[in-house]
């Protein structure tokens, strides 16, 4: 009975030593070259997968000792942990700005900051944009590959159906408040809308907290203090209620994500709304968007000296899996083929040239991760390649780079974001919801999750 | 309980691994392998390392610390966590007002009808056929809270709306709930047809002949005759929408406002919506904490309905 027993034990425990098993860092061919799997984006088009391909085989041919696999990859907040302790995530990846800071702090990505001192551009990196990649001490765990700054998108089409000119677009919230009552009169479309959901909703919040000179939280060294109930983020929501109770000018949907939003905009079912200066590439490829609707400004600052606007952007990363030699092979790779097309004119040219092929945009407006000067030159290599109207992006590209780009709050940035969600969710949709009442609650429950962070 | 003289067990031989071998419990256990190797791998290994989670401060990556009962003090402490269990009840009861009788009652009417009955079982499962997310996808479209939305097309002929549907604290829930029940609906009136399939048809004549009408017919014969079943239905669906998941996230992601939060959404929000590696160690704890309220809630249930399903 008891050997029957111990057989039924061990059938039921033989599983769970199984799953047990774990991944060994730095895979090494036959021949000795470390593989380095790499991120390429997922659902390329079969051209652009070819010119990804030639690349891989141009870098193998420089590198001989390096064995690069691609890997079909898009990074996402939800899968990532759990993919990494799996063991699928590639050794290089990229990841957006808002999650460089606390990946570093918890040790979910490798520090490179050694090979990437070593880089000859590491020194001339744009300072503001730089930072989203830095540890605490300063250390560069992962490389800025493209930034942007928030703007405001809005439909040239609805415009001139209200009756404004889509050559002048707002240039202060005010102005921003009577188009969007007027697009909606005129239109019935929603003049103005915003982000609320999956974080997003505390993205924008933040941001227009920014432009009215705010700040939501306060680091000073080790010490971190959320900053939600203040003048500044009392004018933003008092500008939002104005809008939504008042004037009825933000449509009827209070529950869009980036995804949805995107969506609307490009289908002409809203006049302005905020987000990436670098949309247009998304707007255009995955929601069909009319490029002759397309407008885009600078976002409306206050006249405050602190009043700025958040930065976002992509940055590379190296997956913590990988040892020393799979980490020096993929700060080359990183160098190769992420930073050539901004620092080399060979490299850039084909990158437009592929884009342009498979009918991606191209010219999208973009901050530089460089230096302005090198910045400049890469417009210059890949400038019969544009296919985007720049003209249309005017009112955003001749302001972009005078406005002072502040980068997003580090501690706890996504939690302090979801937070802000349930404020504009509640401000949208609850005509009696007291703006001095959920700052203070959003405040105090931010501060508790800083603190916790 | 009738006097009933059971004979006494034969006396338990003793059981060698060889006559345990030689009665065929080899051939048993490898038959059962395959088995147990699935269910091991895929089911009890994930339950058994969720639990020792529950008590764990884990990134998946970085070094994993024993915490005790930290996480299911956190989790107890969070104001959410009331907010989110006061919504799933209130989706559970608006699902048991609505989403419980109305299977029973297109059953009934289906199995009364007597030409087409097969297409309007066909009719009644066909949204069971919809992929879930499809219909969630197709469901917003009707609620589009915009004038030209289908719902408030519809309620415009009649002079009424536009209605804010998933855009409103109030409304949001019972949408939610709406749409539920035209998705799960059909699956039940199927097991009810089934059921009722097995009434034997002598009972209804005979009633018939005794004068009763449709609903007293109904009422003495078709529900006695369901019970056992309706019972089973019932807590499976207490146990469903205890479980509430996949119409909160894909709809309103918990909002506006937190007003369609539900304890799963809020277990899934713990484990991956803050991105980063999330606090898995809560994530466990409340699903921990969720499957033991749900296995005492049946164990209770079964307890005292057990009397009432013996027909």
């Amino acid at each position: 009975m008891k050997s029957h027993r111990a057989r039924v034990a061990a059938a039921l425990v033989l599983p769970l030593a199984l799953t047990a098993c774990g991944a060994t860092p730095d895979e090494v061919t036959a021949d000795g070259k470390v593989v380095l799997t790499v991120a390429m984006d997922a659902g390329l088009e079969a051209k652009a997968v070819e010119a990804f391909n030639a690349r891989v085989a141009q870098f193998e041919q420089a590198n001989p000792d390096i064995d690069v696999k691609p890997q079909e990859y898009t990074w996402t907040a939800a899968t990532f942990t759990a993919q990494l302790a799996g063991g699928t995530v590639p050794d290089v990846l990229t990841v957006p700005f808002t999650d460089g800071r606390g990946l570093i702090e918890r040790g979910q990505i490798a520090d490179i900051s050694g090979q990437v001192a070593a880089l000859p551009y590491a020194s001339s990196l744009n300072p503001a944009v730089a930072k989203a990649g830095q540890a605490a001490d300063g250390k560069q765990w992962a490389v800025p590959i493209a930034a942007y700054g928030q703007a405001l998108h809005y439909n040239r089409t609805l415009f001139t159906q209200a009756g404004l000119d889509p050559d002048k677009p707002p240039a202060t919230w005010a102005a921003i408040r009577s188009a969007a009552r007027q697009i909606t009169e005129r239109t019935g479309q929603a003049g103005y809308a915003q982000m609320t959901q999956g974080n997003t909703g505390g993205w924008i919040l933040t941001t227009l907290d920014y432009a009215f000179g705010g700040r939501t939280e306060k680091v000073d060294g080790e010490k971190a203090e959320a900053t939600i109930d203040t003048p500044e983020m009392t004018e933003v929501l008092s500008a939002l209620r104005a809008m939504r109770w008042d004037d009825n000018s933000m449509g009827a949907n209070f529950l869009y994500d980036w995804a949805g939003i995107n969506q609307d905009f490009a289908a002409g079912r809203i006049g302005m709304y905020v987000s990436g200066g670098g949309n247009y590439g998304n707007l255009l490829t995955q929601n069909g968007l009319k490029p002759a609707d397309y407008g885009v400004a600078a976002l409306p600052l206050a006249d405050k000296p602190e009043a700025g606007v958040l930065g976002g952007g992509t940055l590379a990363v190296v997956s913590p899996n990988a040892g020393d030699r799979g980490k020096n092979a993929a700060v080359k790779w990183i160098d190769f083929y992420y930073m050539g097309k901004l620092t080399a004119q060979d490299a850039a040219v084909a990158d437009a040239k592929t884009l342009a092929e498979t009918k991606q945009p191209v010219g999208v407006p973009a901050l530089p991760v460089v230096d302005r000067a090198t910045y400049d030159k890469q417009q210059e290599w890949v400038r019969q390649y544009v296919n985007v109207p720049l003209g249309q992006m005017k009112p955003y590209t001749d302001a972009m780079f005078d406005q002072p780009l502040v980068t997003e709050p580090t501690k706890s940035t996504q939690e302090v974001y979801k937070i802000l969600d349930t404020t504009v969710q509640k401000l949208l949709t609850d005509r009696g919801a007291d703006i001095a009442a959920l700052l203070k609650a959003a405040d105090a429950e931010a501060q508790h999750t800083i603190g916790r962070g | 309980m009738a006097a009933v003289v059971v004979p006494p067990p034969p006396a338990p031989r003793r059981r060698t691994p060889s006559t345990w071998v030689r009665r065929g419990g080899l051939t048993t256990l490898l038959f059962l392998l395959p088995l147990l190797l699935v269910f091991g791998v895929f089911s009890w290994a994930p339950i058994a390392q969720s639990v020792v989670m529950s008590f764990q401060q884990t990134n998946l990556v970085g070094p994993v610390r024993f915490v005790g009962l930290d996480n299911f003090a956190q989790v107890l402490g969070d104001p959410l966590l009331w907010t989110a269990v006061g919504n799933t009840l209130w989706f559970a009861v608006l699902a048991l007002v609505f989403g419980y009788p109305i299977p029973l009652v297109a059953a009934v009417l289906i199995s009364e009808v007597r030409a087409r009955r097969g297409l309007f079982s066909a009719l009644a499962y066909l949204p069971v056929v919809v992929p879930p997310v499809v219909a969630v996808l197709l469901w917003k479209f009707f609620y589009d809270a915009s004038p030209s939305g289908v719902f408030n097309t519809v309620l415009g002929w009649a002079g009424l709306g536009p209605w804010q549907w998933l855009q409103n604290p109030g409304s949001a829930m019972p949408a939610l709930v709406l749409e539920a029940t035209w998705a799960a609906a059909g699956g039940t009136v199927i097991i009810y047809l089934a059921a009722l399939a097995g009434v034997p048809a002598e009972q209804y004549e005979a009633a018939e002949i005794d004068g009763a009408g449709i609903w007293r017919k109904i009422w003495h014969v078709t529900l006695p005759r369901l019970r056992g079943v309706l019972l089973v239905t019932f807590i499976l669906q207490i146990i469903g929408t205890a479980q509430v998941f996949l119409e909160p996230f894909l709809f309103t992601g918990g909002g506006p406002a937190n007003s369609t939060m539900t304890v799963l959404l809020l277990i899934y929000d713990y484990a991956f919506a803050s991105s980063l590696g999330g606090d898995y160690g809560a994530a466990t704890a409340l699903s921990i904490m969720l499957a033991a309220v749900l296995a005492v809630l049946s164990a209770l249930y079964l307890r005292v309905t057990k009397s009432w399903s013996a027909s």
